[in-house]
C-alpha cells in the first residue's frame, strides 16, 4: 500500500514535468490549474477509476468529466501515459489542426464530452449518473470543477438535481486552489462557506488536502461517502503546486514558463522525484 | 377544425416509440403540463425526468444521458430552451455530438399576450447558426407525427419548434413521404413561390389557392427542415418561378427568409420578400390576430404576391 502511494507521488511529479514541457513547447496553456489538479487526477486515473485504455468506450467504465476544462494539460499527459493515444502526440498540443486542443475534446479516446464553457460539467455528470442507475449499471461518474467556476449558477441547478435524485454514484470534486484569473476567489466573488453550501444542497462533503496522495486515495476510494447522497470532495489545493515560483501566484493561471523558468521548474521536480525514489527504496 | 395540438401528438408518438425502445426518456422543466407530457409520465413514470425550472441543467443532463446511451427528448418552452440553454445546446449537444432532441414547445408567438419574454422569435436564427444541429418546424399534427417518427431514427441533435394551440390541418393524413432536409411541394406553380415553415404553412397554402382563383400559379414549399436546408428546392423555385416570398413566425432577421436568401443570392438571384415579425417586440394578441397584423395571413400573402407580379 505504502509503495502504491509513493509510486503515485512519483507519477504526479512526472506528469507535472511533462505538462510543463508541453506548455513551454506550445507557448500556451493553463499552467497553474493543471499543476493544482495533477494529484487529484493522478489518484483518479491510477487508483480509483475503472477504465481500460484499450477500450475507451467500454460501457461499464467509470466516467470522468473535466468541467474546469481549461486545465486539460495534466489530463492529456495522463491519458497519453496510460496509452489512450501515443505519447508523441503531446507534441501537437495547441498546434494547428491538432485534436489535443486547450480543452477536453471527445475526438480523443478517453474524453467523454467536450467541455470548456464553465458550469456545464456537473449537469452532464448528473445525466450520466442517472443513466447508470436507469440501466442498473454500477459505474461511477466523477466531475472535476474549479473553485472560480462555483460562481456559475448552472452548477447549483445540477447540485440540486444530484441530491434530488439521490445519485450516490456521482462524485463532484472541487479543485479549491483559491485563485482565479483576476485574483483570490474570495475577492472576486466570495464562495465561503463553500462546504456548508454543498451540504445545504444535500451533498456529503469530504474535505481533503488535494496534494496528499494518501488522503485523496482514501477519500476517492471511499465513494459513496454517504449512501443515497452524491459526494463532494472539497480538495484544498495550491495553484501552481510543485513549482516554487508559481505556487499561489495568480499570474501563473495561464503564464507560459520561459526557458529559464522551465529549467528551474524541472530541476525542482527532478529533485522531488529523487527524494521520492529514496523514500520508496527505504520502504 | 382540428382540435389536437402538435404537442399532444409529440406525446402520443413518444408513448408509442417508448414501448419499443427502452432508451427513450423525456425531460421536463416543470413543463409536463404545457408540453402535454402528462400521459407519458403516467405510462412511463421512470422515464419522465423532471429537472424543475432549470433550463441549463435540463440540457446538460440530457447530454449526459445521451452520451450514456439514452435517447432524451427535452420538452421545455421554446422561449427559454432556445435562449437560457443555448450554450448547453451549442457545447453539450452540438459540439459534443450527443443525440438530444430539443422540443421547444409553445413556440413563436403562442404565448401571444404574455409579451416578448415568452415569445421565441429568434430561436431559428440562433439554432441554425450552430454547426451540427438540425432545426425542424412541423406544419400540422400529421407532419408532427411524421417528424417524430423520423427523428427517432436520426442520431443528430435537433431543435424542434412547435406551437401551443391546435393548428388547422395542412395534410389530410400522414400518408405522404417525409424526409428530414427535404422540402415538400404542397402546391405546384410557375409564377411565384411561397416558402413557409411551421404554422405559417397553412397560410401559404390558402394564399396559393386564393391566387389560383386570380389566375396566378403559386408554388408552395413546406420547408419543415430549416437545417439542413433543401437548397435544391429553393434553387429550382428561383429558376422556375422567378419570385420568392418567405413567411415565418420568427424575426425577419436570421430565420427561414434569411436562410432562403443566402441560397438565392449565391445561386440564382431573384426578387424576394421576407415576411415575418419585424425588429420589435411582437404585438400582443392571438396567433391569427398577430399573423394578420404582420401580413403573415393568407390574404396578405396573396396580396403581396400580386404586388410582386405587377
Amino acid at each position: 500500500m505504502g509503495n502504491k502511494i509513493v509510486e503515485m507521488k512519483k507519477k504526479a511529479v512526472q506528469i507535472r514535468m511533462e505538462l510543463l514541457k508541453m506548455i513551454h513547447r506550445a507557448k500556451a496553456g493553463h499552467t497553474g490549474g493543471s499543476l493544482s489538479n495533477t494529484d487529484i487526477l493522478t489518484v483518479l486515473y491510477y487508483s480509483v477509476m475503472r477504465i481500460d485504455p484499450a477500450r475507451p468506450d467500454w460501457e461499464d467504465r467509470d466516467r470522468f468529466i473535466a468541467s474546469k476544462g481549461h486545465s486539460v494539460e495534466s489530463l492529456w499527459c495522463i491519458l497519453a501515459d496510460l496509452g489512450f493515444f501515443p505519447k508523441s502526440e503531446l507534441e501537437t498540443f495547441s498546434q494547428f489542426g491538432t485534436r489535443l486542443i486547450g480543452h477536453p475534446n471527445n475526438k480523443v479516446p478517453g474524453i467523454e464530452m467536450n467541455t470548456g464553457a464553465l458550469g456545464h460539467g456537473l449537469s452532464i455528470a448528473v445525466g450520466m449518473a442517472l443513466a447508470a442507475r436507469m440501466d442498473g449499471k454500477d459505474y461511477r461518474v466523477f466531475c472535476l470543477m474549479g473553485d472560480g467556476e462555483q460562481a456559475e449558477g448552472s452548477i447549483w441547478e445540477a447540485a440540486m438535481a444530484g441530491s434530488h435524485y439521490e445519485l450516490d454514484n456521482l462524485v463532484g470534486i472541487i479543485d479549491r486552489n483559491r485563485l482565479q484569473i483576476t485574483g483570490p476567489t474570495e475577492d472576486v466573488m466570495g464562495l465561503e462557506p463553500l462546504d456548508e453550501k454543498w451540504r445545504a444542497f444535500g451533498w456529503e462533503v469530504v474535505p481533503v488536502d488535494g496534494h496528499d496522495i494518501a488522503a485523496l486515495d482514501a477519500a476517492l476510494n471511499g465513494i459513496p461517502a454517504s449512501p443515497g447522497k452524491p459526494t463532494l470532495i472539497l480538495a484544498n489545493t495550491v495553484k501552481g503546486k510543485g513549482v516554487s515560483f508559481a505556487e499561489g501566484r495568480k499570474e501563473w493561471h495561464h503564464k507560459v514558463p520561459s526557458d529559464a523558468e522551465l529549467e528551474l521548474a524541472l530541476k525542482e521536480l527532478s529533485d522531488e522525484l529523487a527524494r521520492l525514489q529514496k523514500e520508496g527504496d527505504e520502504q | 377544425m382540428n382540435t389536437i395540438p402538435n404537442r399532444q401528438v409529440v406525446c402520443e408518438v413518444l408513448i408509442e416509440l417508448a414501448a419499443r425502445d427502452r432508451d427513450i426518456v423525456v425531460l421536463t422543466s416543470d413543463s409536463r403540463g404545457s408540453a402535454a407530457m402528462g400521459p407519458f409520465a403516467s405510462a412511463y413514470p421512470d422515464r419522465l425526468i423532471e429537472t424543475g425550472i432549470a433550463e441549463q441543467n435540463i440540457v446538460g443532463m440530457a447530454a449526459g444521458l445521451a452520451r450514456n446511451g439514452k435517447k432524451p427528448y427535452v420538452a421545455s418552452p421554446a422561449c427559454f430552451l432556445s435562449m437560457r440553454s443555448i450554450e448547453q445546446i451549442k457545447v453539450d449537444v452540438a459540439y459534443s455530438a450527443t443525440n438530444v432532441k430539443l422540443i421547444g414547445i409553445s413556440g413563436g408567438i403562442s404565448y401571444g399576450a404574455l409579451g416578448m419574454s415568452h415569445h421565441s422569435l429568434q430561436d431559428i436564427a440562433v439554432a441554425r447558426a450552430i454547426p451540427g444541429l438540425k432545426v425542424v418546424l412541423p406544419a400540422d399534427r400529421h407532419e408532427t407525427r411524421k417528424m417524430m417518427e423520423a427523428l427517432v431514427n436520426d442520431d443528430c441533435g435537433t431543435y424542434v419548434r412547435i406551437g401551443r394551440n391546435p393548428v388547422e390541418d395542412v395534410y389530410e393524413s400522414d400518408d405522404y413521404e417525409f424526409v428530414l432536409g427535404k422540402a415538400v411541394t404542397l402546391r405546384e406553380g410557375g409564377d411565384i413561390t411561397i416558402i413557409a415553415a411551421g404554422e405559417t404553412v397553412k397560410a401559404a397554402v390558402d394564399a396559393s389557392d386564393a391566387l389560383t382563383r386570380e389566375g396566378v400559379s403559386c408554388r408552395v414549399l413546406n420547408m419543415h427542415t430549416i437545417k439542413p436546408l433543401d437548397e435544391e428546392a429553393i434553387i429550382r423555385a428561383a429558376m422556375e418561378t422567378g419570385r420568392i416570398i418567405t413567411v415565418e413566425e420568427h424575426s425577419i432577421y436570421g430565420g427561414l427568409g434569411a436562410a432562403v436568401a443566402e441560397v438565392v443570392v449565391r445561386h440564382h438571384p431573384v426578387p424576394m420578400r421576407i415576411v415575418g415579425v419585424p425588429d420589435e417586440p411582437a404585438i400582443a394578441g392571438k396567433t391569427a390576430e398577430v399573423f394578420r397584423h404582420y401580413g403573415m395571413d393568407a390574404p396578405s400573402l396573396a396580396a403581396l404576391a400580386l404586388q410582386m407580379l405587377r
